[in-house]
């Protein structure tokens, strides 16, 4: 870990590139961050919040299922760029030395720049629906580091893997779409009964992204306490396994990628 | 500086027999019949028994054929790559441009590269920040500076590749054969960079095709075949054993039919050896020492003002740096012969610098010399020898550019 500390300054330049590589060209440039969230978010609105009545906590739906997909749009394109980022990285990785740590971690690096204008986003529409933070607001960069070590965690695992067997890199697509459905960000967990809640932690991005409404909107928010307890310990998990797990292969990606 | 033993390298061959994709799992499982024919696994030491030391300062050249293990090697020390066995151990910064152009985007301008490119290579940002007008400037590209690479020829991708590389500066440096992208002009301009890297006392690993280089900028010379190291030495020697297992070694004697390139045939060579003083023969000369070549021809017509020539070319280049011929002494000396066996010894004081060398014969009548006009025969490589770099007093001596190392006297006083 102290190499990465030396090699800070590459991980540096390569979330520099990897953002200017991104926006290169393109006429709508950052605002590409955003329009990922906000139309999904347009497209739930519209069918679940309006014709199927989703109920949404006392806030408006579109502030509900917005907030949520800011950490979710986050995870889910760290997860689809690091588990082939190993493998498209081979080239650079076949000609000079790094700590490979860095290739996952400057995926996650450089979509926090992504993150942060949906989040000023987030912000703008809070004002506009006359939504005042509460007290609870000082945990949300608790919450954004918590989905910084879930995409972490997830990503270590996935890219790894995807080294060994391809699968995974086409899998993911599939996988992420699922995810979306899978975690409350169209819906409250509190749709769901009680007793299952608990389970529905299971999924770490359930934590995530009820931890993130929390932190924004106040409590009562239908977060379930033992539920995002369950979400948190998945989460350190998966990170700790996934760094045991990439650093046991590390030395053969090269070889093997 | 650089310590390696037993050094292994191993990889499999064919496709991974751990399946690469799940699916293909499930399938040979429910069908033998589906299950195509699964490589055997074979394994390939790219490396084996690898130990050498390199000293700080040291200039080593490394050689061999296409897939011997040099990159293997390279990538091993900059630890790209992990061994299968032994150990190699750095001392010291080390930096290794193993192609040119790491790190390379083609979407990014060319300044934004150079930095990417510098910080990949291993160097600070400030640095980067400090020489970047140099950096520009040896790469000759100002005007093109802030566009986008892709835009860029691949020759100027390669000048600014390079000269990022440039202007590192480690303690040991390892180049694989970059120097072999580029024109002429480039090449010039790469080989006199890494000229002066050595100057300035830098321990190099150079891995490089180009033979003459070698010679010219390293001290040291490990040809390595086949994952092991054939021969470490003194790089004339190296390069010129290098060259002879390619064909056959001409350390002198009998020479073939197939040696005879043309020739009216009136006049053969049969035999051609390198000579010591006391006529036996030897494959080498001290620096320094007389060359002594003996001769052996069958003359089967009559012929009549015959000179006879020996050209002598350098090994690896292809230089030809000395044609001698036997009326060089005394100009009236052709020849003219009857039917039957000869036999010639020769000496020169040739002054030549330590490497690898072979000769030619020509007989011709005059006035030809060397090259020109009909020959009544004529061998390529009837012979291959080598300049010792120890005189026979034992003094060494340094390499250089030069071909040969004329003996000077010089005179020097002080005028005011």
């Amino acid at each position: 870990m102290k190499e990465v500390w030396e090699y800070r300054e590459l991980l540096y330049f390569f979330a520099w590139r990897d953002i200017k590589v991104r926006y290169k060209q393109t006429v709508l440039g950052a605002s590409w961050a955003v329009i990922q969230p906000f139309l999904t978010m347009v497209v739930f609105t519209i069918f679940f919040g309006m014709l199927a009545h989703i109920p949404s906590e006392n806030v408006p739906y579109p502030i509900f299922s917005y907030a949520a997909l800011v950490p979710w749009t986050y995870f889910a394109n760290n997860i689809s760029g690091i588990s082939t980022s190993l493998v498209t990285q081979r080239g650079i990785m076949e000609k000079v030395y790094f700590p490979r740590i860095l290739v996952p971690l400057s995926t996650i690096v450089s979509g926090l720049v992504d993150f942060m204008i949906a989040f000023a986003v987030l912000m703008v529409m809070m004002l506009y629906y006359h939504i005042s933070p509460t007290s609870t607001i000082i945990f949300v960069p608790l919450i954004t580091l918590f989905s910084i070590i879930a995409a972490l965690g997830a990503g270590l695992w996935l890219s790894s893997l995807n080294v060994l067997y391809r699968d995974v890199g086409y899998a993911i697509p599939f996988l992420v779409q699922f995810w979306l459905f899978a975690t409350p960000i169209a819906y409250p967990s509190s749709l769901l009964p009680a007793r299952w809640r608990a389970i529905y932690g299971i999924n770490p991005m359930t934590g995530v992204v009820e931890g993130f409404r929390w932190a924004l909107f106040g409590a009562g928010q239908g977060l379930d306490p033992l539920g995002l307890a369950v979400s948190v310990i998945i989460v350190i998990l998966m990170l700790i396994t996934g760094l045991l797990f990439f650093r046991r292969n590390e030395r053969m990606f090269i070889d093997i990628a | 500086m650089v310590h390696v033993e037993g050094l292994g390298k191993q990889y499999r061959l064919g496709e991974r027999l751990r399946y690469r994709m799940l699916r293909e799992a499930i399938m040979t499982s429910l069908g033998g019949v589906l299950s195509r024919r699964r490589s055997k696994t074979e394994f390939l030491w790219a490396l084996r028994n690898v130990s050498f030391d390199v000293r700080k300062g040291e200039v080593v050249g490394i050689i061999g054929r296409n897939g011997a293990g040099k990159s293997t090697l390279l990538k091993i020390l900059s630890r790209i790559t992990e061994p299968t066995e032994g150990l190699a151990e750095v001392q010291g910064r080390l930096r290794a441009l193993l192609e040119v152009g790491t790190g390379f985007h083609q979407e990014l301008t060319g300044r934004e590269n150079v930095y990417l490119s510098g910080a990949v290579l291993g160097m600070k940002k400030r640095d980067i920040t400090k020489k970047f007008d140099d950096i520009v400037s040896f790469a000759e590209m100002e005007t093109f500076i802030d566009t986008p690479l892709k835009h860029y020829s691949s020759g100027m991708q390669v000048r600014l590749g390079f000269a990022v590389a440039a202007f590192l500066e480690p303690d040991i440096l390892l180049v694989d054969e970059v120097l072999a992208v580029g024109d002429a002009a480039f090449q010039k301009k790469c080989l006199g960079k890494l000229g002066q890297v050595t100057e300035e006392g830098r321990t190099v690993l150079y891995v490089s095709h180009n033979l003459r280089s070698i010679t010219e900028l390293c001290e040291r010379c490990i040809w390595i075949n086949d994952g092991q190291i054939v021969e470490d030495g003194f790089p004339g020697k190296v390069v010129m054993d290098y060259l002879s297992s390619f064909q056959p070694k001409h350390v002198g004697g009998d020479i073939t039919p197939s040696m005879h390139s043309e020739g009216a045939g009136d006049v053969y060579f049969t035999h051609a050896s390198l000579v010591n003083e006391k006529a036996e023969v030897v494959n080498s000369v001290f620096f320094g020492d007389a060359l002594r070549i003996s001769l052996e021809f069958e003359v089967r017509r009559r012929v009549e003002n015959m000179r006879l020539a020996v050209a002598i070319e350098k090994l690896g280049d292809g230089t030809l740096v000395a044609a001698l011929h036997n009326t060089d002494a005394v100009e009236q000396s052709l020849i003219n012969a009857e039917p039957g066996k000869y036999s010639a010894i020769l000496e020169s004081e040739a002054e030549l610098m330590p490497g690898g060398y072979t000769v030619h014969l020509a007989a011709k009548p005059a006035p030809g010399y060397w090259g020109h006009g009909k020959n009544w025969d004529l061998v390529n490589r009837a012979l291959d020898f080598y300049i010792d770099e120890f005189s026979s007093s034992g003094r060494s001596v340094l390499p250089s550019g030069a071909v040969t190392r004329p003996l000077s006297k010089w005179d020097i006083h002080r005028t005011v």
